[in-house]
C-alpha cells in the first residue's frame, strides 16, 4: 500500500481510468496545464496529451454541455467545476439535462460521465467557495452522489464513478486534499453505494461524509475516554444510499447523530432520519439528533466559520448531552 | 419534405384544440424551409440538437410520424414511450440528439457530440437549431467562444422567427440581427439568409457542413423566417400587426416553393399527388396514435438508471 494524498489519489484514480479506456477524457478550467487549481490534475495533460485532457475557459455551461454531449455519442468525459458553488452557473445542465435525459427518451440515451468539483468549507474563502452542497445534487432524481472521505475512498469511489454508465457527481473535499492515508496497489474501485463502519461500538450510531468523518472519528475518540463507544459510519455515498448498514447499527445501538457539513434545512440528514424514524422507529431509544451547520451562509472569518462547522467538541458534547 | 411538415403540424394543432394532444405544443408552421433545408444537405448519421420547437427538425431527419404523433398524444408507442412529450422528441438512431426546453444548454451540448466526432476522427457534424431569443442567454456566447476555439465540427443555425416567444426580438436585442451581428465577436463571418427560401438554406447548409466537415470549424447561420401561429398552444399571437403577419404570409415557403417548382415546369398533378400522400401519411399516423395504449405504469420508475430502474437506495 502506498501513503497517497487525498489529491494524488484524484490523479491516480484518473489515470487509472484513462490508461485502461482510450474513451474517458478530461475538460475543464485549468485542469490540464495548470494541473488544477488545487493541484489534483498534475501530470495528467503529459501523460494523455491534449486531446484527452483539455483546458477550456471559464464557461461551466459549455464545460458540462461539452460532457454531456460527448457521453452521448460515445465517450466517458470527466468534467471538472472548479468550486462546487459554481455548480449554480451551470445547474440547467446538472438538473435539467443530463440528470433527466435517459429518463425522458425512455432510456435511448446514456449519460456515463463524471462531474468532479471542489466541495466544502475550513479554508475560510467566504460563502460562495465554501458550501458544502451535496445535498443539491441528491435531490434531483437521475444523479448518482458520492463524497469521499479518505485518500483509498478517493481513488476507489471515483474510479468507480468514472465506469459507472450513469451521471455520477463526485465531491472531492478542498480540506482533504491535503490530507495523506494509505491506497491499495494497483486497479483500485470502491463500489458506489456502500457506507463503511469504520468504528464498532454499542451506544451511538454516528454518520458522517466527506470531511465530518475525521470530525466523528475525533468526537469518537473523545467520547471514549468517557467511556461512550460509538460506531462512526462513513456513508461515502448518497445516491445510492446505503440505509441497510445504517439500519443495522441503529438496531444495535439505539441512537442515530448525523453529522453534517451543509446548512442545516434539507440536508442530507433529514433524509436518513426521516428513513430511520419511518423504518427503524422501534430500534430508537430517543430522538434523532442532526449535527450541521446553522442556517447561514458561511463565513470567512476564522473563528466565524469554525463556530459553523461541526468540531469534534460540538459533536462529542451533543453526543454526550443526548445520552445522559 | 415542407409539405409533411406542414400538414403535420396543422393537424397537431387541431389535435390539440380537440384534447387529444395534451400538455402544450410549439409548432412551427412557418418555417419549414429551414428544416427541410438543413436536413437535407446532411449525412445520415450527422447530428441535430433542437428547441422545445422541434416537431419540424425531428421529422426532417427521417424520423416517421407516427412514434411523433404518439409521443405528442401520450401514448406508449410514442417515440419516447410517452416520457418526454412535444418539447423533448429525441431519436438517437435518426442522429436527433434531443429538443431541449430549457432555452441555451443545447449550444453547448452539440459542442460535445461535435467534440466527440473531432476526437473519433468520424467526419459527423453537430447541427444545432435555436430561436432568436437564444442568442441573449449566457449559453450561446459560451458555446460560440469555444466551437471556434476548438475549430468543432458544428453548425449553428439561429431560426429568426421575429418573436422570443410574446415580445418582438428586435426591441430586446442590442443589434438589428440576434445571431448574425454577433458572429464577428467570434471571429465568424456573418451568414443572414431568406430562411423562407429552402433552396437558399439548403445551400447555405451544405456549404456550412461542408466547411466543419473539413475541418474548418463552425458556422453561424441566421435564418430569418416567421411563425405563422402563436408561441404555444392556444396563443393566437394577436400581439403582432396585421399588416406584418400579411407580409409574412405572402412569403409562405410552402406556398412560395410550390410555385417557383411550377414555374419551373414540375407538373401541378405531381404536387397535388405529394399534399395527398403527406395528408394521407399523417392521417394514418393519427390514426395509428389513436390506437395504441396508454404507457403502462412500470414506465413511471423505467430508465431513471442505465440498469433500467430508479432505485436510489438498499
Amino acid at each position: 500500500m502506498a501513503e497517497l494524498t487525498y489529491r494524488a489519489a484524484v490523479a491516480a484514480a484518473i489515470a487509472q481510468e484513462m490508461e485502461r479506456d482510450p474513451s474517458v477524457l478530461l475538460v475543464g478550467e485549468d485542469v490540464g496545464r495548470a494541473g488544477g487549481v488545487f493541484k489534483a490534475t498534475p501530470g495528467l495533460l503529459d501523460q494523455f496529451g491534449d486531446r484527452r485532457v483539455r483546458d477550456t475557459p471559464i464557461s461551466e455551461q459549455a464545460i458540462l454541455g461539452l460532457a454531456m454531449g460527448a457521453a452521448m455519442t460515445g465517450m466517458r468525459p470527466i468534467a471538472e467545476i472548479m468550486f462546487s458553488d459554481f455548480l449554480a452557473v451551470c445547474w440547467d445542465l446538472v438538473a435539467n439535462e443530463i440528470a433527466k435525459t435517459r429518463y425522458m427518451t425512455d432510456g435511448q440515451v446514456s449519460l456515463p460521465l463524471v462531474i468532479r468539483t471542489a466541495n466544502g468549507g475550513g479554508l475560510h474563502f467566504g460563502a460562495q467557495h465554501s458550501q458544502s452542497v451535496e445535498n443539491w445534487a441528491m435531490q434531483i432524481p437521475g444523479l448518482k452522489v458520492v463524497a469521499p472521505s479518505n485518500p483509498a475512498d478517493m481513488k476507489g469511489l471515483l474510479a468507480a464513478a468514472i465506469r459507472d454508465p450513469d451521471p455520477v457527481v463526485v465531491f472531492e473535499h478542498k480540506a482533504l486534499y491535503s490530507v495523506k492515508g494509505k491506497v491499495p496497489d494497483g486497479e483500485h474501485i470502491a463500489p458506489l453505494g456502500r457506507a463503511e463502519v469504520i468504528t464498532a461500538g454499542a451506544d451511538a450510531t454516528v454518520v458522517a461524509l466527506a470531511a465530518m468523518v475525521p470530525v466523528a472519528l475525533a468526537a469518537a475518540e473523545q467520547l471514549a475516554a468517557d467511556g461512550i463507544h460509538v460506531a462512526v459510519v462513513d456513508l461515502r455515498s448518497l445516491i445510492p444510499l446505503d440505509v441497510t448498514t445504517v439500519l443495522n447499527s441503529v438496531a444495535r445501538t439505539g441512537w442515530l447523530f448525523t453529522v453534517e457539513e451543509n446548512p442545516r434545512v434539507g440536508g442530507w440528514g433529514a433524509e436518513l432520519a426521516s428513513i430511520v424514524a419511518e423504518e427503524g422507529i422501534d430500534h430508537l431509544s430517543g430522538p434523532i439528533v442532526r449535527i450541521t451547520a446553522p442556517h447561514v451562509p458561511l463565513p470567512a472569518a476564522e473563528n466565524l466559520e469554525s463556530l459553523a462547522i461541526p468540531t469534534p467538541d460540538r459533536v462529542a458534547g451533543r453526543i454526550r448531552a443526548a445520552l445522559r | 419534405m415542407m409539405v409533411r411538415l406542414r400538414v403535420f403540424e396543422q393537424r397537431a394543432h387541431e389535435l390539440f384544440v380537440e384534447g387529444l394532444v395534451r400538455g402544450t405544443t410549439h409548432l412551427a408552421t412557418g418555417q419549414e424551409a429551414v428544416a427541410a433545408g438543413v436536413a437535407a444537405a446532411m449525412r445520415p448519421d450527422d447530428y441535430t440538437l433542437c428547441t422545445y420547437r422541434g416537431h419540424h427538425h425531428t421529422l426532417a431527419r427521417g424520423v416517421p410520424m407516427a412514434p411523433v404523433m404518439a409521443e405528442l398524444m401520450g401514448r406508449a408507442g410514442g417515440l419516447m414511450g410517452g416520457k418526454g412529450g412535444s418539447m423533448h422528441l429525441t431519436s438517437i438512431e435518426h442522429g436527433v440528439l434531443g429538443s431541449y426546453a430549457i432555452v441555451g444548454a443545447h449550444l453547448c451540448i452539440a459542442l460535445g457530440a461535435a467534440w466527440s466526432s473531432q476526437l473519433r476522427a468520424s467526419g459527423q457534424v453537430a447541427v444545432c437549431f435555436f430561436g432568436d431569443g437564444t442568442t441573449n442567454i449566457g449559453a450561446f456566447h459560451e458555446a460560440l467562444n469555444l466551437a471556434v476555439v476548438w475549430r468543432l465540427p458544428v453548425v449553428f443555425v439561429c431560426e429568426n422567427n421575429q418573436y422570443m416567444e410574446y415580445t418582438p426580438i428586435r426591441s430586446v436585442t442590442a443589434v438589428e440581427h440576434p445571431a448574425a451581428d454577433r458572429a464577428a465577436a467570434y471571429g465568424l463571418e456573418p451568414v443572414l439568409i431568406d430562411g423562407n427560401d429552402v433552396d437558399v438554406v439548403l445551400a447555405t447548409a451544405r456549404t456550412a457542413i461542408d466547411r466543419a466537415r473539413a475541418g474548418d470549424g463552425p458556422t453561424l447561420i441566421e435564418a430569418e423566417t416567421y411563425r405563422h401561429g402563436g408561441h404555444s398552444r392556444g396563443d393566437p399571437g394577436t400581439y403582432r400587426p396585421p399588416e406584418e403577419i400579411r407580409a409574412w404570409l405572402a412569403r409562405d415557403p410552402v406556398v412560395t416553393y410550390r410555385a417557383r417548382l411550377v414555374d419551373g415546369g414540375v407538373e401541378i398533378a405531381s404536387l397535388d399527388d405529394i399534399d395527398a400522400d403527406a395528408r394521407a401519411e399523417v392521417e394514418t399516423a393519427i390514426a395509428d396514435a389513436i390506437a395504441q395504449a396508454i404507457p403502462d405504469e412500470a414506465k413511471l420508475a423505467s430508465d431513471v438508471w442505465h440498469d433500467g430502474g430508479s432505485a436510489w437506495r438498499n
